[in-house]
Formats: C-alpha cells, structure tokens, sequence
C-alpha cells in the first residue's frame, strides 16, 4: 500500500484540546435504505457491527457505523482495508439498489481530546453541546464556521471530526482558534 | 432565529443549517400547457401575512428536502412534514385551523 498522503501532513496543535489529523481513517460511504434487511445484513457481515438508528453511531473491533441519514450512512475502517471491504460490502449488495465507495482520500478526520472538547465544537457548529443533550453514541452531522461537518464523541473526553479535504486546513484553523488557551469561556462545567 | 425539526433526521435545526427552498406544493406546468399555465406556475407566488408552506432542505446535514408551515409575522413554526407529499398532512392542517381559525392559503382552508 502507498504512503497516505494526509491533506495538512497530519498537523496537531495543543490548546484547551489537543487537536491531530489522524492518519489511517478508512471511510466508506454507503448510500441505500438503511431500514432494509437486504442492506444492514451484509454491513453486519462484513464490518461486525448493527446499523445504527437515527443519528447513532456504532462500533466493534476498530469498524463502525455512522448514521448519516435515512438512505446514507458512513463505515469506518482501517484506511488500509478500506477498499478491500467496500469491494466485499459492493459485492454482497450487487442484487440490491445501494451504492458503495471507498471515499477515504475525500474527507479530512480530525481527534480532539481533552476536557473542553463540548466547548471547542459549540464554538464553531450550531449544535446544543450540553452534557445530557449531546452524548457519546450519538453523530451529528452540521456546519462548522462556513464548511459542512460532521462529527462525534468516542468518549467524554474524544470526539472525532470529519470534513471534506479541500477545506481540512481551514477545519484545522478554525479549531485551533477555538481551542487557544486564551480563548476558554468554560460555559460548560466540565 | 428559526428553528426547524427536520423530519429525516430529527435534528431541530438553526436557519443557518437550512436551505430555504420557497413555496410548497407547486404543480408544474411545462411543455403543453398554456401561456397562462406555464406564467402562473413560474411567477405567481403566494406572500400570505401569517400562515405559510415553504420548502426547506437540511443542507448542512442530513442533505433531505421537507416540507414546513409556519407564520410569517410570529415565526411561530406549525410544523415540519415530509416532502414526499402533495399536500400538508390532515393533522397539521387541524392545528393550524384550531390555533389560526379562518386561514386561507391558496385553496388549502
């Protein structure tokens, strides 16, 4: 497999979170009806985890599901099985009118860790980031600052942000802005 | 601040993550129609002080078109609805009438 060539080299920056590109996101994206047994059967098979319902995520042994929308979802794998099981998933599901595409090179993922993960992305997504409102378990796709977004919590302490490439160095500035350490406003008490 | 429950995905959703997309349940008229038809159709718009059907799209999110009513002067939101409709469901209809007795819209009462 060749090197992957990250859209900012896999910048990070430490503030009130620590900011990385990540390398090594595999993401599939899968476009059919998700309510259809003929379609989250064969995901079952092949990525190990149930098709999450509106707005969910869902996770096992390093592959996932991402609830994107009611005829979209996004899976997730290691970047270099990632076409391998967008070929399997495309071939179970060849009978059936779904759509599978290793889109991996297309988007830009970003981790935040830290304890003012809720506050970084309330600054920049128009998304109720309360504790109790917002969870792990839980995607959501929106904007953040002018470029569509989605992201969610791995934990209390991780999220997980996914943006279309060609604007992955605007994403990586916007959350640097928001994550300066003189730039806390501590809305949440966390 | 506009606040719509998208009904695809179920996020309440900011203006802001919203594509206003006009008025709802137009018929088209193209090819075969009259001059008349085809002008109606492309200009004559409703601009109704109070309640109002709109299309919106949830374009920063889940991508879907759906169908909205509200108030033009209060904002008050009636309702969101699916777009794969032709007219606004029964339900809604009775809330607005019990909450905006005598609205008129178009041929819809």
């Amino acid at each position: 497999m060749s090197d992957v060539q990250l859209a900012l080299g896999g910048a990070s920056f430490d503030g009130l979170v620590k900011i990385e590109e990540l390398a090594g996101q595999g993401m599939i994206t899968l476009r059919g009806d998700l309510g259809d047994t003929a379609i989250t059967g064969p995901v079952r098979e092949v990525f190990g985890v149930d098709m999450p319902g509106q707005r969910g995520t869902a996770f096992a042994d390093g592959k996932g599901a991402l609830w994107m929308s009611p005829d979209e979802a996004l899976l997730l794998c290691d970047y270099d099985e990632a076409q391998k099981l967008a070929d399997d998933l495309a071939a179970k599901l060849s009978d059936v009118h779904a759509l599978v595409v290793n889109t991996s090179d297309a988007r830009s993922v970003f981790r935040l860790k830290g304890r003012a993960l809720r506050e970084v992305l309330a600054k920049l997504a128009p998304v109720d980031m309360s504790p109790g409102t917002f969870e792990p378990g839980e995607v959501r796709r929106t904007r953040m600052a002018q470029v569509a977004a989605a992201f969610w919590m791995d934990d209390a302490g991780t999220a997980r942000v996914v943006c279309f490439r060609s604007v992955a160095a605007y994403m990586f500035g916007i959350l640097s802005s928001a994550a300066d350490e003189n730039a806390a406003v501590n809305h949440f008490a966390n | 601040m506009l606040l719509l429950t998208c009904p695809y995905c179920g996020v309440a959703a900011e203006e802001t993550e919203l594509h206003a997309g006009g008025e709802a349940h137009l018929k088209r008229f193209g090819p075969g129609s009259t001059d008349e038809e085809f002008q109606t159709y492309l200009f004559q718009r409703e601009n109704p002080r109070g309640v109002h059907f709109e299309r919106w799209r949830h374009a920063n999110g889940c991508g879907k078109w759906f169908h909205a009513a509200r108030d033009t002067v209060t904002l008050e939101v009636f309702g969101t609805y699916s777009a794969q409709t032709l007219e606004p469901p029964e339900d809604l209809l009775k809330k607005i009438r019990d909450k905006r007795p005598g609205f008129e819209w178009r041929d819809i009462a």
